[in-house]
């Protein structure tokens, strides 16, 4: 195939790459822009196939397929709930991949490259690895510290900006060292270590993060896997590889800095990896222990059916507790009986941006009953019962009330507003963030203790 | 340490200090607590009650304040009062600092140290401590309850065998914290509620409360360029008149909370006004004691001009006694919880705190109101050692970082662009084509991305996963290398990313398909 055939398909492809996410901003345009994408990754991969360099097709045709059904398997397994799980491994895939072909690159020979050029491929080269290894490791964390694995606590190492910023100096210094090596060995040795380093950073900037900061994280890591695939596409001189690179990681920019306004976190002290030290240990506990009123299921299914709107607030214990399914069916059936059923969704609910709605949507609950925060939360006066399960610190009034607040400053669901509050939770464990909620001792707040699916399934009972 | 609650001696005055149940916290915060004979009789709370709760009696304000270390009272105190009390001792009250400065120099002369509880600073962390809120509460609510004793007609609509009800309309001028409570109060008792307040920003709370803001056109139509408050504020004035006019007409009920602080009540509405409302219509003026709203008020009585009831009660929250002393206990309970930190019975006035310093009006035979204003390094200073932010200073800060902030916009501005032309000084052609592009994909990314609407984050994380597999390229290109090492590292990578292509798309379609459902 003609070169600029090829490059002209490599730009109907990207063309249809930007389609694809520029479809989702509606439900509709969404599934559009799935067939977008699918057919400008076919388009790509079969041009790149046809290439007059490209013979070994046995190969191609085995790895594919091998690597096809594995993924085939793993996306019809997968629980919705476990959909961050899934995410952050693949997060990891492109980054191996990105250092498989970076090493493939660098050995690679016949480009035969001299001066400035040759330095600059180099530079590529190494960028492109160490990205790629960083976003690997981190985003093995990230999957351990979801799946529970490992411990979903931070980690905190002493001095851990300041061994950040010597790994960092020493990358630099190996970067040298690889681009005007002494001996060919040298070059190697040099890339090996960085790569080990990179590896080191990505699992050290992972383990500092805690549970509730994970919506960052992965969409951190999404923009770096979308970064380590520009790198790529610098060292092969690739277009498309660029732009599409160019596209994953602002999307996962743009992403993580949603989701730190939502956290009234600062974007760049998340990116440079340093925003588990802004969830201070030190929970400021008033002294005073907070008294709760609990309530019955049966006593809340007759609030429930006295009521005419309800809010429901569902947080990361919902995903746990997987009773998005029994909620669906209480809210059904209440909204069978005339009684206006509302959802309110915080951005940062879950462990990965959008989780909750993943959620709901499975349930088939009603996607226009759905609401984003800033749309819910100026009616709160006008509900009758709110209903917070399993969320803790996304409904946290002392955000805005208490100054001295690990969490102050970052807006909540302000259900307390509503004329009842019922929240379903397993014990008075605190939430991430380790802070008080003094929403539950609020007068018109009743604790209805007990595990999600449960109490969800008994309250559809007492209420059909 | 002992404290003191006098009954109080103002004529008319119904609230007590402390109720039974605030006293048993205050004893368990480690103070013994005494009362006057009879001080809560009139919020309902019998001598039996306090006893109960663990607090003694003393039969006359002599005794009782003889001893006394610490004085708690609502109104602040009459001279015979002050003769009473004992140097030394700490005083918590109502004082109104500003407008009392004889009372001030008295307290001084006698070196009692004086906490005025009015001049609470109204910052978060005080919320719990602002008897002007609680107390404004309370007269909203009482407010509304006064007109409808007033007002002959029923507050909801009803359709009845006896014909149709009309709900009766009502006005708000000033949402506070009264406005907003006599707003939610007549809401639910049914009526029509609109409220005006001169503040844009407490529409959202108006309308969380059911009822209508009332805007003026005006707002609309200027440019607001420079000058804006200035020219305003004339035009301002006669816009609102006039809308408070047209309203007078139409509506049953005015309640007034308009109040500048430290400056004699707005005048909204006019004698004119009056005489257009409908016979048998009632204004409350909330405003009554400091002038008043309204032209015709009479401070302290009900009169009745051109047939409309005018309510000129200073008192409301005395009229709701039982509660209004719960609510002011309650302030007060957290007070002494703030000023008592180790809980042993003693109170510390610890001035370096911003909130302590600004409600001590007198010290150790000092007059220390008015607390200075905050200047901003000595707050930043003290705020150091306590962690707890003032706003004054949180504003300051912001305008200085919104300043700094342009100057970094400008400064980051200038460093890319170096950065960019030494780059295209140094690096070959077919480098700088490929980061133009690179730079012209993130911006079409930018773009692109703030679009996605925000129930679809986790369907456009799987389908960046998926796309981002685009390396595969990379390791097919590499895969025909003779190099046997290169031919299986790309190997293993387009295994991995085929499992990524697949895997991604497959699992977005799955979760698209529950979504169009």
């Amino acid at each position: 195939m003609p070169t600029n055939l090829i490059t002209a398909t490599y730009l109907i492809a990207a063309i249809f790459f930007i389609w694809s996410l520029g479809g989702l901003s509606s439900n509709v345009g969404a599934r559009k822009g799935l067939w977008f994408g699918i057919t400008g990754m076919v388009l790509a991969v079969s041009v790149t196939i046809l290439n007059t360099d490209v013979v070994n097709y046995v190969l191609i045709a085995i790895t594919m397929a091998i690597g096809s059904a594995i993924g085939l398997i793993l996306a019809t397994r997968v629980q919705m709930v476990q959909m961050p799980q899934l995410v952050a491994i693949l997060h990891s895939l492109v980054g191996l991949a990105a250092v498989l072909i970076g090493y493939g690159g660098y050995m690679d020979d016949s480009l035969q490259l001299t001066g400035v050029e040759k330095t600059i491929h180099d530079i590529e080269v190494y960028i492109g690895i160490y990205i790629g290894a960083f976003t690997f490791s981190g985003s093995v964390m990230a999957f351990g510290k979801l799946s529970t694995l490992l411990n979903a606590k931070p980690v905190l190492l002493p001095a851990r900006h300041y061994l950040n910023l010597l790994m960092f100096i020493t990358v630099i210094i190996f970067g040298w060292i690889f681009v005007t090596p002494s001996t060919p060995e040298m070059a190697y040795i040099a890339l090996y270590i960085m790569t080990a380093l990179g590896i080191i950073f990505g699992i050290h900037m992972v383990l500092a993060i805690g549970g509730a900061d994970m919506p960052v994280v992965i969409s951190m890591l999404n923009s770096y896997s979308g970064w380590a695939a520009a790198a790529t596409g610098f060292m092969l001189s690739n277009d498309l590889l660029i732009i599409v690179g160019a596209l994953v990681g602002s999307s996962g920019a743009i992403l993580s800095y949603i989701m730190c306004k939502a956290m009234n976190r600062n974007f760049f002290s998340v990116i440079s990896g340093g925003f588990g030290t802004l969830t201070k240990t030190t929970a400021s506990t008033s002294g005073e222990q907070i008294e709760v009123s609990n309530i019955d299921v049966a006593q809340t299914a007759t609030l429930l059916l006295q009521a005419k709107k309800i809010v429901i607030v569902p947080g990361y214990g919902m995903a746990v507790a997987q009773a998005q399914h029994a909620v669906s069916g209480v809210t059904q059936l209440l909204m069978s009986q005339g009684v206006n059923v509302r959802f309110g969704i915080h951005p940062v609910a879950g462990r990965m941006p959008g989780h909750m709605n993943v959620l709901l949507a499975e349930a088939k609950i009603p996607y226009d009953a759905v609401f984003e925060m800033e749309q819910i939360n100026p009616d709160f006066g006008n509900v009758d019962v709110s209903i917070v399960i399993g969320a803790n610190d996304t409904v946290n009034p002392s955000a805005l009330t208490d100054p001295d607040s690990p969490i102050a400053g970052m807006p909540v669901l302000e259900v307390w507003r509503g004329k009842t509050t019922i929240v379903l939770k397993r014990s008075m464990a605190q939430g991430y963030s380790g802070v008080e909620n003094p929403l539950f001792g609020k007068e018109n707040t009743r604790m209805l203790f007990g595990d999600a699916k449960t109490t969800m399934d008994a309250l559809l009972l007492k209420l059909s | 340490m002992k404290i003191a609650i006098p009954k109080e001696c103002y004529p008319g005055e119904k609230r007590v200090a402390s109720t039974p149940n605030v006293v048993r916290h205050l004893i368990e915060l480690g103070f013994k607590v005494t009362l006057e004979t009879q001080a809560g009789i009139h919020a309902s709370f019998t001598d039996e009650d306090y006893q109960l709760a663990g607090a003694g009696i003393a039969q006359d304000s002599e005794t009782l304040l003889a001893d006394a270390q610490i004085i708690l009272k609502v109104r602040a105190p009459i001279k015979d009062e002050i003769a009473l009390m004992s140097a030394g001792s700490t005083l918590i009250s109502f004082i109104w600092p500003a407008q009392n400065p004889e009372l001030l120099q008295r307290l001084a002369a006698k070196k009692i140290n004086v906490l005025a509880i009015d001049s609470m600073p109204r910052i978060s962390r005080t919320q719990k401590m602002d008897a002007l809120s609680s107390m404004a509460n309370i007269a909203g609510y009482r407010a509304v309850i006064e007109a409808t004793n007033a007002f002959g007609r029923f507050f909801s609509g009803q359709i009845t065998a006896a014909g149709r009800i009309q709900p009766a309309k009502i006005l708000v001028i000033g949402a506070g914290v009264a406005g907003l409570s006599a707003i939610g109060t007549a809401k639910s008792l049914g009526a029509i509620v609109r409220a005006f307040d001169t503040r844009l920003e407490v529409k959202e709370q108006i309308h969380s409360l059911d009822a209508d803001f009332l805007e003026l056109d005006f707002a609309e139509n200027t440019d607001g360029t420079g000058g804006y408050a200035k020219t305003m504020s004339k035009e301002f004035i006669a816009a609102e008149m006039a809308l408070f006019a047209e309203q007078a007409k139409e509506v049953d009920i005015i309640i007034t909370t308009a109040l500048i602080p430290g400056k004699p009540a707005p005048e909204l509405i006019t004698e004119a006004m009056v005489k257009s409302m409908k016979q048998g219509s009632v204004i409350v003026d909330l405003a009554a004691e400091q002038g008043g709203n309204c032209a015709l008020t009479t401070p302290h009585e009900i009169t009745e001009k051109y047939g409309v009831k005018i309510i000129g009660y200073c008192d409301l929250p005395s009229r709701l006694s039982a509660q209004s002393s719960q609510s002011y206990a309650s302030n007060i309970h957290h007070l002494l919880t703030e000023l008592c930190p180790e809980q042993q019975g003693e109170i510390v006035l610890n001035m370096e705190d911003k909130v302590i310093r600004a409600i001590t009006v007198v010290k150790a035979g000092l007059v220390t109101w008015a607390p200075p204003k905050a200047p901003l390094t000595s707050t930043k200073e003290s705020n150091k050692n306590k962690g707890q932010p003032v706003e004054i200073e949180l504003i300051a800060d912001k305008g200085k970082s919104t300043v700094s902030k342009a100057k970094q916009d400008i400064i980051l501005a200038l460093v890319i662009s170096v950065l960019l032309l030494g780059l295209g000084a140094v690096a070959p052609s077919s480098f700088m084509t490929h980061f133009s592009i690179f730079v012209l994909a993130c911006f079409v990314g930018y773009m692109v991305i703030w679009n996605v609407s925000h129930s679809l984050h986790t369907p456009l994380m799987s389908i960046t996963n998926a796309v981002s597999s685009i390396v595969i390229l990379g390791a097919l290109l590499q895969i025909s290398s003779s190099n046997n090492t290169i031919l299986w590292l790309s190997a293993i990578a387009i295994l991995i990313a085929s499992i990524n292509i697949v895997g991604g798309f497959a699992v977005t379609r799955r979760m698209l398909k529950m979504f169009s459902d």
